[in-house]
């Protein structure tokens, strides 16, 4: 079935204003076309047969504002998503880090937390997850809870489970879990590194330094303008040599901050040069 | 109406086709063709090196925020949704699959359709899903023009066999003829 247009231009830009105005969410700068499916798609699955209705709720609900934030924001991820970037930082990457005294990775937009897990498998298995810390933060406080649960689908871990295979893990992936009826429940100890805070992209400001920063598919849904001026805040969070790896498909290559950045191999990573 | 873009989408038996319209294009051509095709979710780049193979116009794997320009060919990137921000320039989406796909041939065809309305032709070929023939109606309904493969022609019929039964078309097209009617725009 065809997704139907139930709001106008107009309308979407003036619940952007009112809902900046009321709650301090900024989506002035979000990908429009985006932008503008997930407003479609909440007010089908949320049965608002108009766009007065859906925009009462927001503004009146602050309940529901949480889910409307959930909703809006895109939180499709998976453990190991393109398993070959996950073989890049086994092979590659993590062996740089594993120089350092203390380890920073910030997994920025992290959802539900899939990434910021496959992480921490990742750095248990190169034997640095004892000096590492894993930051996970996400605008949206409730798939942050979610990941805190450590609580996925049992139906997904066969994907997982092939994706874990084909980034070079050698282990048996459901060493790492629990399974309970449908769901599985990740180890503790893969949490004991993930610190997970609420951090807004648009925003907040930097808060740390770090060696790696990890933000994929998160950058799509942001214009250009934004994509800049998120980059410079990962510019300057990130330490001299540290690493920014991106989505499959984002690219640093229209930023300014490009011929700082080193690309290593064909992989989304690059390399921060040093410069003094 | 003079053309701007050409958009065209395939699921299974489509490639073949792809492959004789690339061998056949006109070393420069007046639009852009952008290519929606349903494929595995970890492809890497391999059909943008063969098609590049085949041809004398640039073949880009796209990109987010890549700027649409005549004269080149688009593929867009498995596992993600293609959609229009304006005339020019393309985002990504990972969202939700639709019609069990992403990229959805519907999700790019009725977003090209809000952006280029009547100088937008929608082409849908060979498959086995109903993906796509939804968004040929919202094109023809936003004054663009159809073009659906010759059901008899596809190695899979199921899709263009919907699309010729549900949607007011303007021009039934072979895996020989495609190219031409590319060249000729």
């Amino acid at each position: 079935m065809l997704e139907p247009s139930i709001v106008k231009d107009e309308e979407v830009e003036s619940l952007i204003k009112e809902v900046y105005d009321r709650y301090g969410y900024d989506f002035s700068e979000y990908s429009r076309a985006s932008f503008k499916r997930r407003i479609n798609r909440i007010c089908l699955i949320d049965r608002f047969t108009s766009f007065a209705e859906l925009r009462y709720t927001v503004m009146n609900d602050p309940e529901y504002l949480k889910r409307f934030i959930e909703e809006i924001t895109v939180n499709v991820t998976e453990m190991f998503r393109d398993p070959y970037f996950f073989k890049t930082l086994r092979e590659k990457i993590l062996p740089q880090l594993g120089t350092y005294p203390l380890i920073r990775i910030w997994v920025a937009g992290c959802s539900t937390g899939e990434e910021a897990y496959s992480i921490a498998i990742l750095l248990k298995e190169a034997n640095l997850y004892h000096k590492s810390l894993i930051y996970g933060t996400d605008l949206n406080p409730s798939v942050l809870e979610k990941a805190r649960a450590g609580i996925f689908p049992l139906q997904q871990m066969k994907l997982y489970s092939e994706n874990y295979m084909l980034s070079g893990g050698t282990k048996d992936f459901s060493d790492y879990y629990t399974a309970n009826y449908d769901s599985v429940r990740f180890d503790k100890s893969l949490q004991q590194k993930l610190i997970l805070s609420t951090h807004n992209l648009v925003s907040d400001s930097s808060f740390n330094s770090f060696q790696l920063i990890i933000c994929r598919n998160v950058l799509i849904y942001f214009d250009r303008g934004l994509q800049e001026r998120v980059f410079r805040l990962f510019d300057s969070s990130l330490e001299n040599l540290g690493f920014l790896a991106l989505g499959a498909k984002e690219t640093l290559r229209f930023s300014k901050l490009d011929k700082n950045y080193h690309q290593v191999d064909d992989q989304r990573i690059w390399k921060k040069l040093d410069h003094h | 109406m003079k053309a701007e873009l050409v958009v065209i989408g395939g699921s299974a038996g489509s490639l073949q086709v792809i492959l004789e319209m690339i061998k056949k294009l006109n070393d420069r051509i007046a639009v852009p063709v952008l290519l929606v095709l349903h494929r595995k979710a970890h492809s890497n780049n391999i059909l943008q090196a063969l098609l590049q193979q085949l041809s004398h116009l640039e073949v880009v794997e796209i990109d987010d925020k890549t700027e649409i320009e005549n004269n080149k060919i688009y593929i867009t990137p498995a596992d993600y949704h293609l959609l229009f921000e304006d005339k020019k320039n393309m985002s990504l989406d990972s969202s939700e699959k639709m019609n069990y796909s992403r990229p959805s041939i519907d999700v790019t065809f009725r977003s090209a359709a809000e952006m280029y309305g009547e100088t937008l032709i929608g082409v849908l070929l060979s498959g086995a899903n109903a993906d796509g023939v939804n968004g040929l109606s919202y094109i023809k309904k936003n004054n663009g023009t159809v073009w659906i493969q010759d059901p008899e022609t596809a190695e899979v019929d199921y899709m263009p066999r919907h699309a010729v039964e549900e949607v007011e078309y303007d021009l039934i097209i072979t895996p020989g003829s495609l190219a031409d009617h590319i060249n000729g725009l």
